[in-house]
């Protein structure tokens, strides 16, 4: 009984952790069109960022990953910009381009910081463990769930109720048309972009504390942003919270009932979504 | 007073050298070099590991000015990128492009299993320290040797430490899911059971897991954790374990303690014990030059890849001077490599089995803080003569099927 019960909170959290990983993947998907195949690296080097920022400078957890968030963003924006805005109109393209990239992240983060996992240490206040009754559950697992329901709250208020979210939104739906109203369209995929990445960063530190940092966190991390995208819809919001929760259950409940059958229980719901109902839970209609 | 070279005499002398060096060198002052070869690991979640690797052969190289048996050596490195496919490339490379006397590496025992055929039937003598059991059992490679330990070697004393000094009854394995985790686990839970102790459950998450705590969950109702982890997974699972709020002793692997890797651990990481065929604290004058000159190569402390290369380019010196330098004879490099016995290496005294797999030495030490604060392994017992079959006998050994997850079963 209290190993369910355990299974199902780590379900939650795990589910946090993942919106904080997929949400920026979903945006860019839904808007761009495109898998974000860099989405794994940016949160590698966000968290390569975060872990440097803490260990050699010194600087704060919280302050640490926003920092890395922004220079993410920073460095996301330069891709978008200089590369995939040149191959506009190719999708496919524009998808090898990221792939390409991603590999590159990869070998600079080895040649930085090289091949020795890092580990950062747990901020000050969210040290240590929950105890309710006779269940543990580590604090800052919980506050992880926290934190992804702030992002959540403030991501909806910038899709629903800024200019710049309808705007958003409206290239979601119809990008021709949101041309023909006026719409710079090119320029939103530039400031989608630079938002998508610096999420990424900022999830990467977020994640740093329970995953560490170590070549091949991006591989590890891509097909979980991918699954929870394709889910719960790309460019949907509550898609992307559902989806996360759904793999964060699916994830916990699977690998411990299944283990040798672990990524087949997490990829089956992808390809049974992609089968039956290909715009995912909450996306749009596929036309 | 000077000498004074006015263009003149610079001209003639230059001539002079031009001249004789251009005569044919007689057949016996011609030294061609022995060709060694890496095959290591540079990219990827490998690459750790495989930059040790290299840095511990180059150490020893320069200690030896690059000489063996009064051959010039010369090294080629190849990173396979730490897949099947790149190894049987590299490997490819070095033997037919390169025409290496003897190679070294590679690191995974999934790509040493892809190139074994090709370089045993290639005659080239191969020194490795993946750990895949069988290439030195029931599959054995004539050209092999491994000077580091099988999969199982420092996991069966582990278990006999367990039971005798430990006094431990019960224990949960839980290792990763492939051959190097199954046959840890598998000599770890045979020893500890014919000592009285009991394997309760086995747990084999894959070996790319963001999570462990499904599998945390789980261990309970056991005295101890034994784990054998490899790659980065060691510092993710502590990590997680002990946020997790989980309590229970845990003993480790030669990857799961390596001392190489022991700055990546926080506090979590004091009183895990581990077995390993090196240990950083061996205090012998040849470990403490060993580590002194591998700092100033890699800005690092070794651990036991660093080590195990470094005891392999021993092994190969050794070899060369027992036939003379000679290297063109295959069979008899590869009978004098099995034939060496070394007792100043690293990791202490070094002979070979019959199927080119060490004896030697295994340590079981404890992580501990330093005065300096850093982390650091503390040796608490060694065992000695350990071979791949220890503590069995080999026909005994050689007649049960390699570790595998289902073998030994769990008693019900």
């Amino acid at each position: 009984m209290s190993l369910w019960l355990l299974l199902a909170v780590n379900s939650v959290t795990l589910g946090g952790l993942l919106f904080l990983l997929s949400a920026g993947f979903s945006l860019i998907f839904g808007l761009m069109r495109i898998p974000n195949l860099t989405h794994g690296s940016l949160f590698m080097l966000g968290a390569y960022f975060g872990a440097s920022f803490v260990i050699r400078y010194h600087l704060p957890f919280w302050l640490a990953a926003i920092l890395a968030g922004l220079l993410v963003a920073a460095f996301g924006g330069l891709i978008e910009r200089f590369l995939l805005r040149r191959l506009a109109g190719s999708e496919q393209a524009q998808v090898l381009v990221t792939l390409g990239i991603s590999f590159m992240v990869a070998d600079f983060c080895l040649m930085v910081w090289t091949g020795d996992p890092i580990s950062v240490a747990t901020p000050p206040g969210l040290v240590g463990a929950a105890h309710i009754g006779a269940l543990i559950f580590p604090i800052y697992r919980l506050a992880i769930i926290a934190i992804a329901v702030v992002i959540a709250a403030a991501l909806w208020l910038l899709l629903d109720r800024t200019r710049l979210g309808a705007m958003i939104r409206a290239g979601v739906d119809d990008p021709q048309m949101a041309r023909v109203v006026g719409i710079r369209v090119s320029r939103l995929f530039t400031i989608v972009f630079c938002l998508g990445a610096g999420l990424a960063g900022f999830a990467g530190m977020m994640g740093a504390p329970i995953l560490s940092v170590y070549p091949g966190l991006d591989a590890d991390m891509l097909p979980l942003a991918l699954v929870v995208v394709i889910l719960g819809g790309a460019g949907s919001l509550p898609g992307s919270l559902v989806g996360s929760f759904i793999i964060g259950f699916l994830y916990n409940f699977g690998q411990a009932l299944l283990p040798e059958l672990a990524y087949f229980v997490l990829f089956l719901p992808m390809v049974l979504v992609l089968v039956l109902r290909p715009q995912g839970l909450f996306g749009r209609p596929v036309t | 007073m000077g000498i004074r070279v006015n263009r003149r005499k610079f001209l003639a002398g230059t001539a002079a050298v031009a001249g004789v060096a251009s005569f044919p060198m007689p057949a016996i002052a011609q030294n061609k070099p022995v060709k060694i070869g890496l095959l290591t690991v540079k990219t990827g979640p490998l690459a750790a590991g495989g930059v040790q690797m290299e840095a511990g052969v180059v150490t020893l190289l320069k200690q030896r000015n690059y000489m063996m048996a009064g051959r010039k050596v010369e090294f080629i490195s190849a990173d396979t990128g730490g897949n099947p496919a790149g190894a049987k490339t590299k490997a490819q490379e070095l033997v037919e492009r390169d025409q290496v006397d003897v190679i070294l590496g590679p690191l995974a025992a999934f790509e040493l299993l892809a190139i074994s055929d090709y370089v045993a039937e290639s005659k080239t003598p191969m020194l490795s320290l993946a750990a895949a059991e069988d290439v030195t059992q029931r599959k054995p490679n004539p050209y092999f040797v491994r000077a580091s330990a099988t999969s199982s070697q420092a996991m069966k004393p582990l278990a006999d430490y367990a039971a005798k000094e430990m006094k431990l009854k019960t224990v949960a394995t839980i290792s990763e899911d492939f051959a190097f985790g199954y046959e840890q686990m598998g000599g770890f839970q045979q020893v500890f059971e014919d000592n009285g102790g009991r394997v309760m459950k086995k747990l084999w998450p894959p070996l790319v897991t963001a999570d462990y705590t499904p599998y945390l969950v789980q261990l309970t109702g056991v005295d101890a954790v034994v784990q054998g982890f490899a790659g980065s997974n060691p510092v993710k699972f502590m990590k997680q374990y002990s946020d997790q709020g989980l309590k229970l002793p845990v003993l480790g692997g030669e990857t799961a303690g390596d001392d190489a890797q022991l700055k990546s651990f926080g506090d979590e990481a004091i009183g895990m014990i581990s077995a390993c065929p090196y240990t950083i604290d061996l205090d012998t004058p040849v470990n403490k030059r060993f580590i002194a000159d591998f700092q100033k190569e890699a800005d690092n402390l070794p651990g036991f890849y660093a080590a195990g290369l470094y005891v392999n380019g021993q092994v190969v010196e050794a070899a060369l001077k027992a036939t003379g330098g000679k290297t063109s004879d295959r069979p008899a490099l590869i009978k004098a490599l099995r034939a060496v016995q070394l007792t100043e290496t690293p990791r202490g005294p070094v002979k070979f089995d019959h199927f080119g797999n060490v004896i030697g030495n295994i340590f079981i030490r404890r992580i501990e803080k330093g005065k300096d604060g850093k982390l650091t392994n503390r040796t608490l017992k060694t065992y000695t003569n350990v071979g791949q079959f220890w503590p069995y006998e080999e026909a005994k050994f050689l007649a049960q099927p390699v570790y595998s997850r289902d073998f030994p079963p769990l008693k019900s």
